[in-house]
């Protein structure tokens, strides 16, 4: 059986990691399964926690009134979700769904950012490859607002 | 890449439109419609894949259509439209039997033989499918030639989405992959949401060897092939397909200049380096 740093290590979000960083993040780690249609997080709840999908699809909802449940975006094997672990007041934002059976390394975002406070070398790295995470969600996000695929284009 | 200086080479039904014969015309989604098109009599030239041929409706216009039919079967001219306008309007409300005009082939064709032996990533976006479909045919027809095939299609929202029954035989029955995404969707949409360029990290193709064409709109364009530059495939290893307004298909008119190029002839495909410092000029 692989070991979590093992697995970890594949994600952009930790590749190229030293061992030590990799077994400090694996220590917050541990292997999570939902079901399909299960609701991973909800909108204002704590996030003490973020993904990395292992298999399966996670979706990103949100409830608009009168229009339903809008999915926002959906984040496959080898992605991270969420970031509202690292930044104050630490709530998720929106609601995590498990299109379909989601597998998934579950991290405690509480006790790394704690790893991170005792090692500033570590903070720093993941502050920078979670810093390129929210630069590419952005970008994708400003595309989405750009409705690319309508009739003006 | 040509230059407007060069002479033009007009061909046998380049200025005057052959009336062609409505088969079929296949409604694809709420504002897309395939029509399969035979000659009366006589027929144009075999239309290649990435080309384009000018349909016309007697009375109302003549519009450029991209090829999405097989170019195994080149007598039948197969053509997607999103009718927008008066004239795709028009095209989409005929019915088998119905006689329309058509001129070409116009354009390059997408350079085929530069994918033999590598990974060919085809990404499309919108209505930027139906110029990929023929390139999807022949590459499935010449499978063994190829690397990893994938077909990487961002739409609007699931109900935009264009040829989804051939997606799935694509993605169940052939040695391909077919990753789908869509901008928008209700909670009943099982799929990814995103735009096309977020499936582009995962693609499980080997960068450095990889070939890629790319359709849609242009700023879809810009963005897809700045992710393929960061996932490392080669600036002369990406081919966009161009639109801008078209009328006379045979570099005459002007219209579809774009700064020393016309896309009507030197067009519509290009190498993304060649291409690219054109994109980056305002108001070209």
């Amino acid at each position: 059986m692989r070991t979590l740093d093992a697995l970890i290590v594949e994600s952009p979000v930790f590749t190229s990691l030293d061992q030590d960083q990799l077994e400090l993040i694996a220590g917050c780690a541990s292997n999570v399964v939902f079901p399909a249609g299960d609701r991973i997080f909800r909108e204002g709840d704590p996030a003490d926690t973020f993904f990395l999908v292992r298999h399966g699809l996670v979706a990103i909802d949100a409830y608009v009134p009168s229009r339903g449940q809008l999915t926002l975006e959906a984040v496959g094997p080898g992605e991270i979700v969420g970031w509202s672990w690292l930044v104050p007041p630490y709530r998720w934002h929106f609601t995590g769904r498990a299109v379909e059976p989601v597998r998934a390394i579950q991290f405690d975002g509480a006790c790394l950012r704690g790893k991170c406070d005792e090692d500033p070398r570590l903070g720093y790295t993941l502050l920078t490859r979670f810093s390129q995470l929210l630069v590419d969600r952005l970008q994708a996000t400003r595309l989405q607002l750009m409705d690319v695929y309508g009739d003006d284009h | 890449m040509a230059t407007i200086t060069e002479p033009l080479e007009l061909t046998r039904g380049s200025m005057t439109p052959l009336p062609y014969r409505v088969v079929r015309n296949q409604r694809e989604n709420h504002d897309n419609w395939t029509l399969e098109l035979e000659p009366v009599e006589e027929a144009l030239d075999p239309i290649g894949p990435g080309q384009f041929t000018m349909l016309y409706v007697f009375g109302v216009g003549e519009v450029p259509i991209s090829s999405s039919g097989n170019p195994a079967e080149p007598r039948r001219l197969v053509h997607t439209i999103r009718a927008v306008g008066a004239v795709t309007k028009a095209l989409c409300a005929l019915e088998p039997g119905d006689v329309l005009g058509a001129r070409g082939p116009f354009g390059n064709r997408w350079p085929l033989e530069a994918a033999r032996g590598r990974d060919l990533v085809l990404v499309g976006g919108g209505v930027g499918l139906p110029p990929l479909r023929p390139v999807v045919y022949h590459a499935l027809a010449h499978r063994v030639e190829l690397g990893e095939l994938m077909l990487l299609y961002g739409g609007r929202t699931p109900a935009d989405l264009l040829f989804t029954h051939e997606l799935e035989t694509w993605r169940n029955e052939h040695d391909m992959r077919v990753e789908v995404t869509v901008d928008a969707a209700r909670s009943d949409w099982h799929g990814r949401v995103g735009v096309v360029t977020t499936l582009i990290p995962g693609a499980p193709l080997v960068a450095d060897e990889a070939v890629a064409f790319v359709v849609g709109p242009e700023i879809m364009m810009r963005y897809t092939a700045r992710a393929l530059l960061d996932r490392g495939l080669d600036p002369d290893r990406i081919w966009v397909s161009m639109e801008r307004t078209m009328r006379c298909g045979v570099g005459l008119c002007g219209h579809c200049q774009l700064g020393p190029t016309l896309i009507c002839r030197d067009g519509p495909v290009y190498r993304w380096d060649e291409i690219e410092p054109l994109l980056r000029v305002d108001e070209l």
